[in-house]
């Protein structure tokens, strides 16, 4: 195990489940034997607005939040939210992007552009850059509030966690009605 | 066992491993899920009070009736229990007071960022502040032991970062510490008139003395003697930002912040060569320090506003930026908050922001409507100013406010500190109208039941304050109810009752989006016809999140017909967010806006 505390960083907007997500990773990761703190802020914010979670792990975690240029993997569970938090990433952090569009209320009102060369603005500054369809994966999987565990599955790709472990989080993480629905999502996301 | 918790889980599961089981509090972010987590261990009471003067009074009661009483509230809370607060402090307590304020830095969720350490100071209590959950656990507990052992109410500081920031904690069972309950006669003690007032200052002052000692040995206060050309002084979740950015540093680390452990600092300050003050917001430490004669960095180049993180601290030591912003060259559109689709308070601002008023507005939810495309309220100073502003601006106005002047408050926030506001207005007659936006719960910090609701918290049925009664009862003369989902009908009344002489009181009735989905409570959404939109965006002045616009060339399907040469675009419903409320039905002039078909 590496001394460094590694960052996560996952983001979206409200209503997309990125709060489970992280809360799932959280525990994977302790699981995996490591120390874990991982934050965000709820509250007014969850009214639409942007969401982020940290996740920082190591040996010995003290400071939940990353600082600037420190985050490893960046999450992004929607396009444009990515660019937002590119000034946090490593210059050889890894980026998975969730290929899905939701409109802030200003280009909801014709005020402003929603960008529409996202990806190829992240891959000018980042190599290594992975777009997923998570919704449509959460479609196959049968059920559309599956996208976190979906990404969640991109996810688990670049990092290095027996995938028994996964299944174990998950299967305490959900009950049983929807489990395979997650499970499956997870799968097709990491096959994605 | 080991979990991950955040920190208002820890503080929750602290106190009831320490066998507290009285909790009073008012929600407020980021305090809330202490109370609510707290709520659901076997055997404890646990109660939404009113408001946060209320939850410190009833704590106050169970303390002296020898109870542990742990009272919750945010940092603005604690300006509206400050009156019990100051002379709880005269009195002491019986059993065990623990009064947690949950900060802001940053202002993430709150109308201002008062630093609380401030009012341990002010109000002459200790004052506890954990840096993470596991800490939160054990603090808790240390802040019951110091209340009983010291008779003194204690704070118990959160900041938003602790309070929502999950790390490990290990789980212990609960310790039973019978509450050793009766009724004791002690007036000298507890009937504040100034001959007891008078003695018992000198006992505040005397236990300052003894709190000064303790702090000195109080476990949570620690030094870490590592590089001695660098030492830094904190708390709190400044003390993992700093660690994060400078682990070979020397610490001292202050469990507890009120009052400091001289003579420790004077130790720390012996052993290192140069000593960095790290904390948000004022100079709590730094000044105090100071006068001790010890030079110290501080304000001087860390920031006074806004929380840290690891980066905030290590540019200000450093003194240079490592990270190199602004490489994206794509303009990002802001993405604020919002009101839900289907939420009841857009109805009622879409038209209070077309009257002719100014829009004395309150805190909740609906303090969101002051942005565009709403623009519904004029100002939000604290709860329950809507009211008191709106009557004292009529007295001021006179004349030229008459028809023109409405306050606007939440139902939660009505019940926390508008009642007396509205007595007010009645008794020193203003023209006024003012609104309660009724939504039948506290949207705003989640969802939690008060006294209109006819719920408790731990799930009892009870007694519904009847706002309607209670109008009449105060004095109002004209009390109407109105459906915010009609905006014909909701217009009129505003009108009818801004043209009457005297205060009116109207009430909005309609409960809350998320309760109703919480309800499972069937809904239709809308679609809009392509071919019928003009694309005449009355429909977008509502800002919903389920409506977008889409300009001609963005759209795949080339068939739609342009109605007038100047059409750009149509607007669309998102059916997945839509759950049919029909405000924008009501504004489309064109019919296009329809149910959307199942074919089952």
């Amino acid at each position: 195990m590496s001394n460094a505390t590694k960052s996560i960083l996952l983001a979206g907007v409200g209503g997309q489940g990125i709060l489970r997500a992280s809360d799932i990773l959280s525990q994977v990761m302790i699981e995996a034997g490591y120390d874990v703190k991982k934050s965000e802020v709820h509250g007014m914010a969850q009214r639409g607005g942007c969401v982020t979670s940290h996740v920082r792990y190591g040996k010995k975690v003290y400071s939940p939040i990353a600082k600037k240029e420190d985050v490893d993997i960046l999450l992004s569970f929607e396009k444009l939210e990515t660019l937002r938090y590119l000034n946090f990433m490593k210059p050889d952090g890894t980026i998975i992007i969730n290929n899905t569009e939701i409109y802030p209320p200003s280009v909801n009102l014709g005020e402003s552009k929603y960008p529409r060369n996202v990806v190829e603005e992240v891959t000018r500054h980042f190599n290594d850059v992975r777009v997923i369809n998570a919704s449509d994966i959460a479609n196959q999987a049968g059920n559309m509030r599956t996208v976190n565990t979906a990404m969640l599955g991109a996810l688990s790709v670049k990092l290095n966690i027996g995938i028994k472990i996964w299944e174990d989080v998950l299967h305490i993480a959900f009950p049983e009605n929807v489990f395979k629905e997650n499970l499956d999502a997870f799968n097709l996301g990491r096959n994605a | 066992m080991k979990r991950l918790m955040s920190g208002n889980e820890a503080i929750a599961r602290g106190a009831y491993e320490y066998g507290v089981s009285f909790a009073s509090a008012y929600p407020g972010t980021p305090s809330t899920e202490i109370t609510e987590e707290f709520s659901k261990y076997e055997g404890v009471y646990a109660e939404w009070s009113p408001n946060e003067k209320v939850a410190l009074e009833v704590g106050i009661g169970a303390a002296v009736a020898g109870a542990k009483a742990l009272v919750v509230m945010k940092h603005v809370g604690v300006n509206v229990a400050a009156d019990p607060l100051f002379t709880v402090s005269y009195t002491g307590i019986n059993g065990g007071l623990v009064i947690i304020t949950a900060d802001d830095p940053s202002l993430h969720s709150s109308q201002n960022e008062q630093d609380n350490r401030n009012y341990a100071r002010f109000a002459k209590l200790p004052m506890l502040e954990p840096s993470d959950s596991q800490e939160a656990k054990e603090f808790i507990k240390h802040a019951f032991e110091m209340s009983s052992k010291f008779d003194t109410p204690v704070f118990l500081r959160m900041t938003t970062r602790v309070s929502h920031s999950k790390s490990v904690v290990e789980l212990e069972d609960r310790v039973e510490h019978e509450d050793t309950l009766a009724i004791q006669h002690n007036p000298q003690k507890y009937v504040m008139v100034p001959a007891n007032a008078r003695t018992r200052r000198v006992e505040v002052e005397k236990r300052m003395l003894e709190l000064r000692k303790f702090s000195e040995t109080f476990s949570e206060n620690k030094i870490e003697i590592n590089d001695t050309e660098n030492g830094i002084i904190t708390s709190g979740m400044s003390y993992n930002y700093t660690k994060d950015v400078f682990p070979d540093y020397s610490y001292l680390k202050l469990g507890m912040v009120y009052p400091l452990p001289v003579n420790m600092i004077r130790e720390f300050a012996s052993k290192v060569k140069k000593i960095y003050v790290v904390e948000e917001l004022d100079p709590f430490f730094e000044e105090q320090i100071r006068a001790l004669g010890i030079d110290v960095i501080g304000k001087e180049i860390f920031p006074y506003t806004n929380e840290f993180d690891p980066g905030v601290v290590q540019t200000a030591i450093m003194g240079e930026s490592s990270h190199k912003e602004g490489n994206v060259t794509v303009q990002i559109p802001m993405r604020p908050p919002n009101l839900c689709p289907g939420c009841p308070h857009r109805g009622l601002f879409y038209v209070l922001g077309r009257l002719d008023a100014f829009i004395a507005g309150d805190i909740g939810c609906y303090t969101l409507s002051f942005m565009k495309p709403l623009e519904g309220m004029d100002s939000c100073i604290c709860m329950g100013a809507s009211i008191g502003m709106a009557h004292g601006m009529s007295h001021a106005l006179k004349e030229k406010g008459k028809g023109k002047i409405v306050g606007v408050i939440g139902d939660s926030t009505f019940i926390h500190s508008g009642i007396t506001s509205l007595l007010n207005t009645a008794y020193n007659n203003s023209n006024v109208v003012i609104v309660i936006a009724d939504n039948r719960t506290t949207a705003m910090t989640g969802m939690q039941d008060h006294p209109a609701t006819g719920t408790t918290l731990q799930g009892r049925k009870t007694k519904e304050l009847n706002f309607a009664a209670l109008g009449t009862a105060l004095g109002i003369v004209s009390v109407r109810t109105i459906n915010p989902f009609n905006i014909k009908e909701t217009r009129s009344v505003m009108k009818e009752e801004l043209s009457k002489d005297g205060p009116s009181l109207v009430l909005s009735n309609a409960p809350c989006a998320l309760l109703r989905s919480k309800q499972d409570e069937k809904v239709t959404p809308l679609r809009i016809d392509p071919d019928k939109c003009t694309g005449c965006k009355l429909c977008l002045r509502l800002g919903c999140p389920a409506i977008s616009w889409k300009n001609f060339e963005d759209l795949s399907d080339t068939l739609i017909q342009k109605k007038t040469k100047k059409q750009e675009g149509i607007a669309t419903i998102d059916p997945s967010l839509c759950n049919g409320c029909t405000l924008c039905e009501q504004l489309c002039n064109s019919g296009s806006i329809e149910e959307v078909q199942t074919n089952e």
